[in-house]
């Protein structure tokens, strides 16, 4: 089963087809994802900027890890939630979108910043006073989790714009080799 | 009142930007980067006075801190969400969710500089407790008034 036979078997569902028939259900969690986005996006960026030593440098990290981190990872799960569910209403397309694909690549490079972070970076700190600027590591793994982030929201915007889809051609050939795209009558 | 949201419509700025195929999403994702920020520099102060989040630092100390990056985001928001508003001024005008935007905005942004710096400021002391919670739901329920209208503007 290829990528994109599953993502077609994903649009035949019976979930797919009424969410993406019902314009209130969708709007609502399009709303609820832009909710979210303000928790977990608005904490992620003080953690990180508190990690550059751009804000709060009275508050100790391991505060702001402690005390702020689980809500941001709170709102990371309802992110995830309303955003597989918006996938879910329109499978093919979201697997075709350019964005989405530079989305869930940087995901997962946001993802392994925070992995090394956490369990290489992170620990050294432990036990030293961890007040004012952070050291050099640490303010690194923050600029480029605030970075990535802010490119996923940008990403995740230009998802809703259908310059480069599938269905509407002439694109270019790099274009549809990004999105797997085989120009021919229209899919959806 | 009309006939001002028609010039604003009719600036040459509100034109080009509805005339380009991605200066209209481009900025409305300046304008969704500036929501995050205001909401983060928000959250910490709020999250504080309904006793979560950093409870070991006074309120107060926290809101000194974050003040320059809500002076900053809510400065980006304005000026991204000017720009957008220009482009599709008459929509605004007739959208339900445009006008719940711009009130919940002016009573946020003022609640937010008279009586919760007040708050945070004095207390929250263990007797004000209730005081600082009241003052957080109030923000956070007028910011959420403002997130509401604005995603709702793209549905109208």
């Amino acid at each position: 089963m290829t990528p994109l036979d599953f993502f077609t078997w994903l649009s035949e569902t019976s979930w797919s087809v009424d969410l993406h028939e019902s314009e209130i259900a969708y709007s609502l969690i399009e709303s609820l994802h832009v909710w979210t986005l303000c928790l977990f996006f608005g904490l992620m960026m003080m953690v990180d900027l508190r990690l550059l030593g751009w804000t709060m440098r009275t508050v100790p990290v391991s505060d702001v890890m402690d005390r702020v981190l689980p809500w941001a990872i709170v709102g990371f799960v309802l992110m995830v939630i309303s955003g597989t569910l918006l996938v879910l209403a329109i499978p093919l397309r979201s697997y075709q979108n350019l964005f989405f694909r530079g989305k869930m690549i940087m995901l997962v490079v946001a993802g392994l910043n925070a992995w090394i972070f956490h369990y290489r970076v992170y620990p050294k700190l432990v036990g030293k006073s961890a007040d004012g600027i952070p050291p050099k590591a640490v303010r690194v793994a923050g600029g480029l989790s605030l970075g990535l982030w802010i490119a996923i929201v940008f990403c995740g915007r230009m998802i809703a714009y259908n310059w480069f889809d599938c269905d509407r051609q002439p694109q270019t050939a790099i274009i549809n080799f990004l999105t797997s795209c085989v120009p021919g009558p229209s899919v959806y | 009142m009309l006939s001002f949201f028609q010039w604003c419509y009719d600036t040459p700025i509100g034109e080009t930007i509805r005339e380009s195929t991605w200066l209209f999403p481009l900025i409305e994702a300046v304008h969704l980067v500036g929501l995050g920020l205001t909401a983060g520099a928000i959250l910490i102060v709020d999250l504080r006075l309904l006793g979560a989040g950093l409870v070991q630092q006074p309120a107060g100390e926290l809101w000194a801190s974050v003040r320059p990056w809500l002076v900053g985001s809510v400065t980006l928001m304005v000026i991204s969400g000017t720009l957008l508003f220009l482009s599709e001024a008459i929509k605004c005008y007739y959208s339900f969710a445009f006008w719940i935007k711009m009130t919940c905005l002016v009573l946020a942004l003022v609640f937010a500089f008279t009586v919760r710096r007040y708050v945070v400021r004095t207390g929250p002391s263990p007797d004000r407790a209730l005081q600082g919670r009241l003052t957080a739901i109030a923000s956070l329920g007028l910011w959420f008034g403002v997130a509401w209208g604005g995603r709702w503007i793209g549905f109208s």
